[in-house]
């Protein structure tokens, strides 16, 4: 791991007497790609805005670089913002735009000129320089904000959720510019979205957030194939969560039937919960399952079908390349690496946390 | 047929609005001196009004006041909306109600109310009283137009400008200011309108031997027919129409 840049210690904040942060402790690194990732309302936005300086934690301190900035005010600090309503100057132009850092920053006129040429080719909008931002898309609004923000070389750039409003197509053609921006700038983002595609495609890690906690963090690989609750399993893709018991060490019974896994330290005859990914399942004939069951629906999706199958009273929901009919008689396989097993949520809290999906 | 009537309908509400003010302005070019009798087109009862210095110290007046009240008023009433929008809801609608009564309320009371405050302060009436009195009536119209911009003003933007480095006085006067500077303007109008055109306020306000363009046609008419002020009238009622279609048009000329 390269040199720790952020840290937030132990951040609380609410409003109206609303715990929105809980004590939230997180350490972003040089050059990394952090993604906050939760549901609406879960204080990523909040913990964006703490970052920036917009907003002052009621308890608990920002360490950026080694020191203390929780009340440097925003327009002292070494990061820069894209806001998740573009906030462009509309009566500016979009050169005056790119260059208001710059200028308050004194800096010199070909300096400023040199950096918006830079700028705007950066983000494939050579030639704009003229253009009021009202004239723009939005796809092409966002990317002025982000030049506006990259020409100051700011150490830290916060993004919010800065590709929400753009279709399919172009929010992937950004997300690979994005990457490739930090590439080449070497600057460290943190990205919030609520987006489990876009996170997983961007980020180096990931933060998933629910109601004012981090649930887990961990890389792209590690959020998706070993989550470490219901919350995470469930908002990264679909899943089957599916109460089990672990009888001992490599060995699970699900719903009556007994799988090997892989998982230990759980200790004997615990009541877990176990993530199957719907693409683990595999489907074979009744004889060769491990579980008997019934398809019960089926959809074309493009690149796979999507099944249910009802088996050991649990509808397991299924992606695969082959079709089973409705109504066929299907075994159930699973292969030991792909059962995750999770501790049953524990205080209420969690549990509140988990069930509230 | 429909339309014929609406048309007509319109023709007599325009005729009935304007005929007073048509017929003021038709005397104002009679080179007879009485209203009955048409004696000819003249330009001299204009020529006279240019002449009198009474008049046009009371035109000095007048402008005087309406820019300086005005200016006055835009500088308070723009900071008073600003302070107003980051207001809680409910302290919003509560000021927003405050500084809307006066508007409501007769002018008489706003003038006898303001001079007996001056008397009871011991104020000397003059120029200044008069000053004081319109800035305070017009800043509601500032208010009242410059608040539905500051509403639409995108918070996040001025946070941006933090963001860049701005101080907060630089994100004021390079962001804050310049979106809602449409709106500004025609407050600024709108009051520098209001202040021209008002009689009654400054009646009461104003000091013996201190008038402004209105309390001085009110005293000459008194006095006796005077042609010159029907072109002095003519005048006024000229200035504030090219003002008031002025005040609307500034709006979504930034628009466009
Ligand atoms: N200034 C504020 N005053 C009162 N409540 C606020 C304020 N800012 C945020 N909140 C509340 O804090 C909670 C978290 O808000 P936040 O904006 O951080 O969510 P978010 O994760 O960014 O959501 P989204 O994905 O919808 O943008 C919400 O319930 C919101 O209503
Ligand atoms: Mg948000």
């Amino acid at each position: 791991m390269s040199k720790e840049l952020i840290h937030l210690d132990s951040i609380s904040k609410s409003f109206d007497g609303q715990m929105i942060l809980d004590e939230l402790d997180l350490t972003i690194h040089e050059n990394e790609f952090v993604t906050l990732l939760g549901p609406s309302g879960c204080g990523k936005t909040t913990t964006l805005r703490i970052l920036g300086g917009f907003a002052t934690p009621d308890t608990g301190k920002v360490i950026f670089d080694g020191k203390d900035i929780t009340n440097v005010p925003p327009n002292k600090r070494p990061l820069n913002t894209v806001f998740q309503k573009y906030a462009l100057f509309t009566h500016m132009t979009i050169a005056e735009n790119i260059a208001f850092g710059l200028k308050i920053k004194k800096k010199s006129k070909q300096y400023i000129n040199d950096k918006i040429h830079y700028a705007l080719k950066l983000v494939n909008l050579d030639g704009y320089e003229n253009r009021m931002p009202d004239s723009l898309s939005g796809g092409q609004q966002q990317r002025i904000a982000i030049a506006r923000a990259i020409v100051n070389e700011p150490r830290l750039l916060l993004l919010d959720e800065p590709l929400g409003a753009l279709d399919l197509k172009l929010r992937q053609e950004m997300q690979y510019e994005l990457i490739r921006m930090k590439n080449e700038l070497g600057i460290t983002f943190v990205y919030v979205t609520h987006d489990q595609e876009e996170a997983l495609t961007m980020s180096d890690t990931i933060v998933v957030m629910n109601q004012g906690y981090i649930q887990q963090i961990g890389s792209p690989e590690a959020i998706y194939n070993e989550p470490e609750n219901a919350f995470v399993a469930d908002f990264i893709g679909d899943s089957n969560i599916i109460p089990a018991i672990m009888v001992e060490d490599k060995l699970v019974d699900i719903l009556g039937t007994r799988f090997a896994c892989v998982d230990t330290g759980f200790g004997r005859n615990k009541p877990v919960d176990v993530v199957i990914r719907p693409e683990d399942v595999e489907l074979v004939t009744p004889a060769d399952g491990m579980m008997q069951g019934v398809v019960t629906h089926l959809i074309f999706k493009g690149v796979h079908y999507e099944m249910e199958v009802l088996a050991g009273g649990f509808e397991w929901l299924v992606h695969s390349t082959a079709m089973w009919p409705v109504g066929q008689a299907v075994g159930i396989r699973v292969d030991p690496f792909n059962i995750q097993i999770m501790n049953k949520p524990e205080s209420e809290d969690e549990e509140a946390v988990a069930i509230d999906i | 047929m429909k339309t014929a009537a609406k048309k007509i309908y319109i023709a007599f509400i325009i005729l009935f609005l304007y005929a007073p003010i048509g017929t003021l302005m038709v005397l104002s070019f009679n080179a007879s001196k009485t209203r009955a009798k048409w004696g000819g087109f003249t330009l001299k009862w204009y020529i006279d009004l240019f002449h009198n210095e009474e008049i046009l110290r009371a035109l000095l007046n007048t402008l005087l006041i309406a820019f300086f009240s005005a200016l006055a008023a835009t500088i308070i009433g723009t900071i008073a909306s600003v302070a107003m929008n980051g207001m809680k809801r409910r302290t919003k609608s509560i000021m927003m109600g405050i500084t809307n009564i006066p508007m409501l309320n007769a002018e008489i009371v706003t003038g006898i109310s303001l001079m007996l405050l001056y008397i009871s302060f011991g104020m000397k009436f003059g120029i200044g009283t008069i000053l004081l009195s319109h800035i305070t009536f017009n800043i509601p119209y500032v208010i009242l137009s410059v608040m539905p911009r500051m509403k639409q003003f995108n918070p996040s933007t001025y946070e941006a400008a933090l963001d860049l480095g701005a101080s907060h006085t630089t994100a004021f006067f390079k962001i804050v200011l310049p979106d809602l500077f449409p709106g500004i303007l025609s407050g600024f109008l709108m009051a520098f309108t209001m202040s021209l055109d008002d009689f009654i306020i400054t009646h009461f306000t104003k000091g013996v031997g201190v008038d402004t363009l209105s309390t001085k046609i009110y005293t000459e008419v008194k006095k006796g027919i005077k042609p010159e002020m029907y072109a002095l009238s003519t005048l006024i009622f000229v200035t504030v129409l090219i003002l008031l279609i002025l005040v609307n048009r500034s709006p979504d000329k930034k628009k466009s």
